[in-house]
């Protein structure tokens, strides 16, 4: 099939429209976050940088980016520990309809409402006395992180000869030693790359986390919201650029490594 | 380690009994009995899917076994896993780690065996010596021809010094020269170690070159072990006979005085001795055996013949091949010195001719290999 010029030239200027209207609402903060007023008026009229400062001197947002930090931590190793065996167990299961059954439950937090997930947690981390506790966060982010480190370490395991595993057993490597010393090596893009992804799904996740919060324990995007609600300070402008800027950071990096993998 | 000596029976020995494994609704090897012998070079040969790999398998533990066992030097393993078995495994694609150089790829079972970090340096230099790659020790995998990688991967099962070397069609991804070069190695490894080595290969001709003894596998089931001369002049089944080398058959029903048969065949009157058996049988005849004379008074004395129509004539310069058209309709094939069937050309009838204790009479099972 061949293309004119006009065709070519329509479809890159659709392809622009598409690309401004998905990127522009979020670029809007950026500005946002330097206005000079305490308010979330838009264009700004004056420049400064005190919601910045502001951010970085308020203890209670200190605080959100904190637990956020470290939940998104815990997060990205238990969802990446659990996702890799899980990725590399379904793989090897010999019954594969009972794996792809299972596949599909691991995958399911990516399609199951959040709200509905969130109802089940809260019941059940009241009943636990997990509300508002960094193991709760970790759990319940680490459900919903799962399936992107299943993903994309199954990604790399369709590349993976696992003749490489019985090469290994044979030359007197236990399981473990074959799966440390040679298959976990060769799958590492794709580990790493789930793992960075479980940090960005837990480090943005809103909806289960206002459930399961506290007063003693919020995280960064539950303390934004309930900025947002109450005093519109235009420092979650600040707080949401800086979000964009990591969470945009962690994604790249992650898919140039699965990217680097494909070429080798 | 790996100093010439002449071949030591100090290898290991290694008992298959009655062992078969099946898969949801399918059997992959049925039953199958056999002895491997300390020192010993043994080839399983057959077409795809016959089973050869499936029992490389089961000894190697990369497979469970679903009746039977398996004893190496008198110990069962059917229970120890493939890492605790200390059997070396040569993969035909190789099967290197890809993220380690050659010399961390050949110490990688020192180091899972926790040998001195010194003493893994002198046996991988050691060893690459052995396979010809001396100073090989950095290069990356990626970075070796496909016969160096093997020779890597020959040297990484070697190195440990192995109870027996474990080969799945190791030369199957390699072009002809390189193969028949890489053979020849492999035989001289072999008679330098003096260790037991089992060998998986389709081609006829690699396992003639290489073994000691043979096992020929069809359908899951081993149709015959022997040495290559046994089964090639004293093959059992119809398929084995088929299976290794040419050959001209003659079939039809015979007729048993104890262990005398007699068979017309289109008008010849043919007869030998045989272990009796009922039903159809196969006269099998190889090619160097028999003899092509245009005219009847011309047979030699004492042979058995049949008429046939010759339908080629191919000149070998070291000799001659004919391609045969028996009475029957199927074709037959004659190799032989020059002057054997001198004269004959396409089109020609002749008689092909034989001495009586050359034939085979086997059971006429339907079972021919198609190679």
């Amino acid at each position: 099939m061949k293309h004119t010029m006009v065709t070519r030239s329509l479809l890159w200027a659709f392809a622009a429209v598409v690309a401004a209207l998905l990127v522009l609402p979020t670029a809007v903060v950026i500005p946002l976050s330097f206005t000079d007023k305490a308010s979330l008026a838009f264009p700004p009229a004056g420049w400064s940088t005190r919601w910045y400062e502001n951010f970085f001197t308020d203890p209670t947002w200190m605080r959100a980016l904190g637990n956020s930090l470290t939940v998104g931590l815990l997060v990205a190793v238990v969802a990446t520990v659990f996702g890799t065996a899980a990725a590399v167990g379904l793989r090897r299961w010999a019954n594969r309809r009972a794996a792809g059954v299972t596949q599909a439950v691991l995958l399911a937090p990516i399609v199951v409402p959040a709200i509905v997930l969130a109802i089940g947690v809260y019941a059940t981390f009241l009943q636990l006395q997990l509300l508002g506790t960094v193991p709760g966060f970790v759990l319940a982010h680490s459900v919903l992180a799962l399936p992107f480190v299943v993903i994309s370490v199954s990604a790399t395991l369709v590349g993976y000869d696992d003749r490489l595993t019985l090469a290994a057993l044979s030359l007197g490597a236990s399981r473990w030693a074959a799966f440390r010393q040679v298959q976990l090596p060769l799958i590492m893009p794709g580990v790493v790359s789930g793992a960075l992804f479980a940090f960005v799904t837990s480090f943005d996740e809103v909806v289960l986390s206002i459930f399961i919060k506290s007063p003693y324990l919020e995280t960064l995007p539950v303390k934004m919201y309930a900025s947002v609600t109450r005093d519109t300070d235009p420092t979650i402008a600040a707080a949401a650029t800086m979000i964009m800027l990591l969470t945009t950071a962690i994604i790249t990096i992650g898919l140039l490594s699965l990217r680097r993998r494909k070429r080798a | 380690m790996l100093e010439s000596s002449t071949i030591t029976k100090t290898g290991t020995r290694i008992d298959i009994r009655n062992v078969s494994k099946h898969y949801a609704g399918s059997t992959a090897v049925e039953d199958i009995d056999l002895t491997i012998e300390p020192g010993e070079f043994l080839t399983l040969l057959g077409p795809s899917g016959s089973g050869k790999t499936t029992t490389l398998n089961l000894i190697a533990g990369f497979t469970d076994l679903s009746a039977g066992h398996i004893e190496i030097d008198g110990e069962r393993v059917d229970n120890i896993p493939s890492h605790r078995r200390g059997l070396g495994v040569v993969f035909q694609h190789y099967a290197l780690f890809p993220h380690m150089s050659v010399e961390d790829n050949i110490a990688f079972p020192l180091k899972q065996r926790k040998v001195a970090k010194a003493e893994q340096k002198r046996r991988v230099a050691e060893v690459l010596e052995t396979v010809g790659l001396g100073g090989y020790e950095n290069r990356q995998p990626a970075e070796l021809s496909g016969g160096q990688q093997q020779r890597v991967a020959f040297a990484r099962a070697m190195v440990f010094e192995p109870r027996a070397l474990l080969m799945d069609e190791p030369l199957g991804a390699l072009d002809k020269n390189l193969r028949e070069k890489l053979q020849l190695e492999i035989k001289r490894i072999h008679q330098d170690v003096g260790r037991t080595f089992v060998f998986v290969t389709h081609d006829q001709e690699e396992a003639l070159v290489l073994s000691d003894r043979i096992a020929i596998f069809n359908n899951g089931r081993i149709e015959q072990v022997g040495a290559s001369h046994e089964l090639y002049e004293r093959p059992r089944t119809l398929f084995v006979a088929t299976f290794m080398g040419e050959s001209t058959v003659l079939r039809g029903e015979p007729e048993w005085h104890g262990t005398e048969w007699t068979l017309g065949f289109h008008g010849a009157a043919l007869r030998g001795t045989a272990e009796p058996f009922s039903g159809p049988a196969a006269l099998v005849l190889r090619p160097e055996d028999i003899h092509l004379s245009s005219r009847e008074d011309d047979i030699p004395a004492g042979h058995q013949y049949c008429p046939v129509t010759i339908t080629q004539s191919i000149y070998l310069g070291s000799g001659r091949k004919f391609e045969l058209a028996l009475a029957d309709g199927s074709t037959g094939i004659v190799r032989g010195p020059l002057a054997r069937g001198a004269g004959l050309e396409a089109g020609d009838r002749a008689f092909a001719s034989w001495r009586p204790e050359r034939g085979s009479l086997l059971p006429d099972t339907g079972s021919r290999s198609t190679t």
